[in-house]
């Protein structure tokens, strides 16, 4: 009897669930209809006509629009990845700076977290593209030996070429995200027991050898959740690129609507490609986590 | 487990009643009556064209054109909420109906008109445009060819990011565009030393231009990339509203060639309420023949119009005119009895 209760319950949940979802996208038709703008992406492989000044796998404007996106999307994948690991770098050393025994450390960190925790991201970009990076001068090149050299184009190392656009969103998210997660390790740290360093100085371990070899160990479950909340964050947040001139997924996708009218299919493609990143993102720091887990049982 | 079944079938009820779409084919024309308010898409960004004044009012070219379409459907050029959009947001604000009507410099081509593109109708052309490239004197470039290899800033998402593809395309020259989204960003670029060139609409660029530290210290080159014919854009499923609009612009044009102006209109309807024999000009001015009605106006939406902002040689006088902030030469903007394009079909 009860069984048969929750069986129906269970039924009309679902059967409320699809109904919604049919709606919606019935819904949904019907307007697109109505506005005479029926789904369809065979646009999708017609040549883009405009052209990309970064792109890691070549490209023409004579390409379709789908290798355009794809293109976009190497683009925010580069600036994610290289961002994700300079922030993570940059925000642990802080971290460790304010929890650390140094006082003057200690409060230049922190009021670095503070400073950048307080100001809008999109502030921040357009301060190190207009000011940081545009504000050198033309003529102005910093050169060291042919190797290495600075201008407002951007830098050039060893025939590597990094334009301004992207060193200022790598630069912006990086240290917008490290102090987020300077505060996420902080807070993992302090998450150990005073105990334990006691412990390791009692045994004589230096303050830096106890710190990575106990301390972090035991604070990286801690850590983990919190990192990956602003990893999923960093990735979104790259979509600011429009603002600097960077051509990521989303800037690529604006010109396309604009030049298809195909709003609704554009920004479904985005849905789903973000979808896809953050998913793997999570899946990545999941199985660390897990393995962080594993490591420790078996110690 | 009730409260949460009977929650989802409130939350069901009330999804469904969103969902009941609008399929309400009468036109726009009447709700902006009934609102007595007209919503008006401008960029807001543009000197001469659209722009916010210190006290908070929107000016330009396009404002205008506004005020004559309220004038002309409300009665009153006062009645206008203006909406800013950026190039990407604005076929959007129409199809969504956000806005009622587009008067932000948008250039008429085919997939934006088509039904098969972005489904819009386009009102007469008010302002012939081209795009240009400018560049800083001190630069030495003087042509298309100088620019090979180099930076050049441009707008994203539209037909200038596509005209100067084509341009450089077919010149086989390669080139890195810097896109951004606004038009502001393009200029802080081009000023910061980032790109050689910058490009867009002739006219954008004299009233980018207009706004810097040393404008004689840039120039514009004589290469014209494109025709940019730039006009009022609305829903192309509203045939009413496309009608109303285009008559309006016609109007404007149509009272310059017969030298209608803000200041003799009241002379003028006095003119043709006396002499019956003067036909063209009692049908003009809606005395005679009833036209208003036709396009869903009243029959004297020429004199409300006229009398709020003037004909279209005035309205271009006060805001690309020579004594303007932003003076841009008539050249193609002339009536077609002057030397430039501008013509108006007959008002029977």
């Amino acid at each position: 009897m009860k069984i048969n209760q929750k069986i129906f319950l269970q039924f009309g949940i679902c059967i409320i669930f699809f109904g919604l979802i049919g709606i919606l996208i019935n819904n949904l038709t019907i307007n697109l209809i109505r506005t005479g703008l029926g789904f369809n992406f065979s646009w999708l492989f017609k040549p883009a006509s405009f052209a990309l000044a970064e792109h890691p796998l070549p490209y023409t404007s004579s390409d379709s629009y789908a290798w355009a996106l794809f293109i976009g999307w190497l683009n925010s994948l580069k600036v994610i990845v290289s961002s994700l690991i300079l922030a993570t770098l940059l925000g642990t050393l802080i971290g460790f700076a304010r929890t650390g025994k140094n006082s003057l450390l200690g409060l230049i960190s922190a009021g670095y977290i503070t400073t950048i925790r307080q100001t809008p991201l999109l502030l921040q970009l357009m301060f190190w593209y207009f000011v940081g990076f545009l504000g050198l001068k033309d003529n102005m090149f910093i050169q060291i030996k042919n190797i290495f050299n600075i201008s407002n184009q951007g830098i050039e190392f060893s025939g590597l070429i990094f334009s301004s656009e992207f060193l200022a969103l790598l630069l912006g998210l990086s240290i917008f995200t490290s102090a987020y997660i300077a505060e996420v390790i902080r807070g993992g740290i302090l998450s150990v027991g005073r105990g334990q360093w006691e412990a390791f100085r009692s045994l004589g371990l230096s303050e830096r050898k106890g710190l990575i070899r106990i301390i972090l160990p035991q604070a990286l479950p801690a850590i983990i959740p919190g990192l990956t909340s602003q990893y999923l964050n960093l990735a979104k947040n790259s979509t600011l690129a429009i603002a600097v001139g960077y051509s990521d997924i989303y800037a690529i996708n604006d010109t396309i609507i604009n030049q298809t009218g195909r709003a609704i299919e554009c920004f479904i493609i985005l849905l789903v490609s973000f979808l896809l990143l953050n998913l793997l993102i999570t899946n990545t720091m999941e199985i660390i986590n897990r393995l962080i887990l594993k490591s420790r049982k078996n110690i | 487990m009730r409260r949460l079944v009977s929650g989802i079938v409130g939350l069901a009820a009330l999804l469904a009643g969103c969902a009941t779409t609008n399929q309400d084919n009468s036109s726009r024309l009447n709700l902006i009556k009934n609102r007595n308010e007209l919503i008006c898409g401008v960029s807001g960004k543009i000197p001469g064209f659209s722009f916010l004044k210190s006290d908070g009012s929107y000016q330009g070219l396009d404002v205008d054109i506004c005020k004559a379409f309220a004038a002309a459907i409300i009665g009153d050029s006062g009645k206008i909420q203006y909406r800013p959009l950026t190039a990407a947001e604005r076929f959007t604000a129409i199809k969504t109906g956000e806005i009622d009507l587009l008067s932000r410099n948008t250039t008429f081509t085919l997939s934006r008109d088509s039904t098969g593109g972005n489904g819009l109708t386009f009102a007469p052309v008010v302002f012939h445009d081209g795009q240009g490239l400018m560049v800083k004197k001190e630069s030495k470039i003087s042509s298309l060819q100088d620019l090979a290899n180099k930076s050049i800033c441009v707008g994203s998402g539209t037909t200038t990011e596509q005209n100067i593809n084509d341009a450089f395309e077919s010149a086989s020259l390669p080139y890195t565009p810097i896109k951004y989204q606004d038009l502001n960003q393009v200029v802080a670029g081009y000023l910061q030393g980032r790109c050689s060139a910058m490009t867009s609409d002739r006219s954008q660029l004299a009233a980018a231009r207009s706004g810097f530290k040393n404008p004689k210290e840039h120039i514009i080159l004589d290469d014209v990339l494109s025709k940019e014919p730039l006009a009022p854009a609305s829903d192309g499923q509203d045939q009413k509203l496309a009608d109303a609009m285009r008559w309006v612009v016609f109007s404007l044009i149509s009272a310059e060639e017969q030298g209608i102006t803000k200041s003799n209109i009241d002379e003028k309807v006095k003119i043709a309420k006396n002499n019956p024999q003067l036909k063209p000009l009692r049908r003009f001015l809606g005395v005679d023949g009833g036209l208003g009605e036709k396009i869903g106006l009243s029959n004297d939406f020429v004199v409300k119009v006229i009398s709020s902002t003037g004909n279209y040689g005035e309205i271009y006088e006060r805001h690309l005119g020579e004594n303007s902030e932003v003076p841009i030469p008539r050249g193609l903007n002339e009536l077609y009895n002057k030397g430039g394009v501008h013509i108006s079909p007959p008002f029977n």
